[in-house]
């Protein structure tokens, strides 16, 4: 495995940008030119990226949606939001010659805001391509042939070019697919979810979204702990706040920036990235929430120093 | 952990020292429990005097979380006390400063109380478990 690319990392719902938060980067970023004088396109840029991120990026709003690259010809994808529309376009650019491509799509759930996208995923139109759809969910098939069904979507599933299969994951059975060996384990999450670790080429990433963890329970914090061993990159549904996780959204299915902290320090994993946002925040808030998380690492830090991001929609992680 | 009792007329006063973590929340928990727990039901307060916390992991505020419903769910109050700064920066990531009653000390704590704790308070009353 080479790199992660985040198509959507927006939680529950698609948001966007709006005209009046566009507006209050522009007159930030205006206000802190004040007095400069940009002689090329080069030191403007070089200004731009001095910014803080929410003043010059976004952290975007589609919906569970990464691309694990593997370095070899088939694609590999956590999960079908509405990320997965971009994601197809850009797979598309990147065909080489008009040759088939093969996709391998690991399914955490089946709720709507982790299938919405496949309706709108390009390379599932093209005959000759390959759609591999796996999920530990019997009803798998019967969920996203339904999105598309009348009066929900006006084009039916059998509109798709591509050959679309669908492949059943025993939890705790590791499997190899496309170079890469994919271990699954059942999550806490309303109808079930599971989280997906990802090893080859002595790299290991552990996909782990709407996940709530039951805090009184030491042996579920245990079986977390051994999932996460020595992962080098640790995607985590950090969607609440702890205080909410366990109050007043306790058994909404998801988890805090706090827990993620804990769980990957006692695993040792080497990168935690704050994954499926809160669609309510905005990008300063996600940005206070980084902050916040990684100075919660460094006051708690043990031998090793754990690496915190936040994912947003475009974010590249090298492995 | 150490953790020492006190009743302070109306008001169970628990002094908490040490880490709170994975390991140890299970002993802050039963310490919550004897005092929360009839025939020894606080009527008025808890308050914990976290002075000698050290660190509290997300299994001890989960501890903190319970006792506080319980007691709202009474009208009783639950109050924590004297937070070291690292303790008061995880309270405050965790968002627990919004959702729990800190104060700076237990004298502040107590303010907030009856006369008659307060009472107690002053005149040292000793601890009465441990």
């Amino acid at each position: 495995m080479k790199r992660v690319r985040f198509w959507g990392t927006r939680g529950s719902l698609p948001v966007a940008l709006t005209a009046a938060g566009v507006r209050r980067k522009v007159v930030a970023a205006l206000q802190g030119a004040s007095g400069r004088n940009f002689g090329s396109e080069a030191e403007t840029e070089r200004y731009v990226d001095s910014l803080p991120f929410p003043a010059a990026g976004t952290y975007g709003g589609h919906t569970s949606c990464v691309e694990i690259e593997t370095g070899g010809p088939d694609f590999l994808l956590c999960d079908l939001g509405s990320g997965a529309r971009p994601f197809g376009l850009s797979a598309m650019s990147r065909r080489v010659g008009g040759a088939p491509q093969t996709f391998h799509i690991f399914m955490s759930h089946l709720h709507w805001d982790h299938i919405m996208g496949l309706p709108f995923f390009v390379p599932a139109f093209i005959p000759g391509n390959r759609v591999v759809i796996y999920g530990s969910h019997r009803e798998l098939e019967f969920a996203l042939r339904r999105q598309q069904d009348k009066p929900s979507f006006p084009v039916d599933f059998s509109i798709f070019g591509a050959a679309m299969e669908f492949v059943h994951l025993d939890p705790g059975v590791p499997r190899q697919v496309a170079g890469v060996t994919v271990a699954t384990m059942l999550q806490r999450h309303t109808g079930d979810s599971y989280g997906y670790r990802f090893e080859s080429q002595g790299r290991t990433v552990v996909y782990s979204t709407d996940s709530e963890h039951p805090l009184a329970q030491a042996e579920h914090t245990d079986r977390f702990v051994e999932f996460f061993r020595g992962a080098d990159l640790v995607i985590f549904d950090a969607m609440y706040s702890l205080a909410d996780s366990i109050s007043v959204k306790a058994d909404w299915g998801h988890s805090s920036n706090v827990v993620g902290v804990e769980l990957c320090q006692m695993a040792g994993a080497r990168h935690l990235c704050l994954f499926h946002h809160e669609p309510v925040f905005d990008d300063e808030a996600i940005e206070g929430v980084l902050a916040e998380t990684r100075r919660l690492e460094e006051i708690t830090r043990g031998d090793a120093p754990l690496y915190v991001s936040a994912a947003y929609d475009g974010l590249e992680i090298e492995l | 952990m150490q953790i020492a009792t006190r009743q302070l007329a109306d008001t169970a006063l628990l002094t908490v020292e040490g880490r709170v973590d994975h390991r140890s929340a299970g002993e802050l928990e039963q310490a919550l429990s004897t005092v929360l727990t009839p025939p020894d039901v606080a009527q008025g307060t808890v308050v914990l005097d976290f002075s000698g916390v050290e660190y509290i992991s997300s299994v001890g505020l989960r501890v903190l979380m319970v006792a506080a419903k319980q007691l709202r769910g009474r009208n009783a109050g639950f109050a924590v006390a004297g937070l070291q700064p690292v303790v008061a920066e995880i309270f405050a990531i965790s968002r627990f400063d919004r959702v729990l009653a800190v104060h700076p000390d237990v004298a502040a704590a107590l303010d907030q109380g009856s006369e008659a704790a307060r009472a107690a308070w002053q005149a040292g009353v000793p601890p009465a478990a441990t």
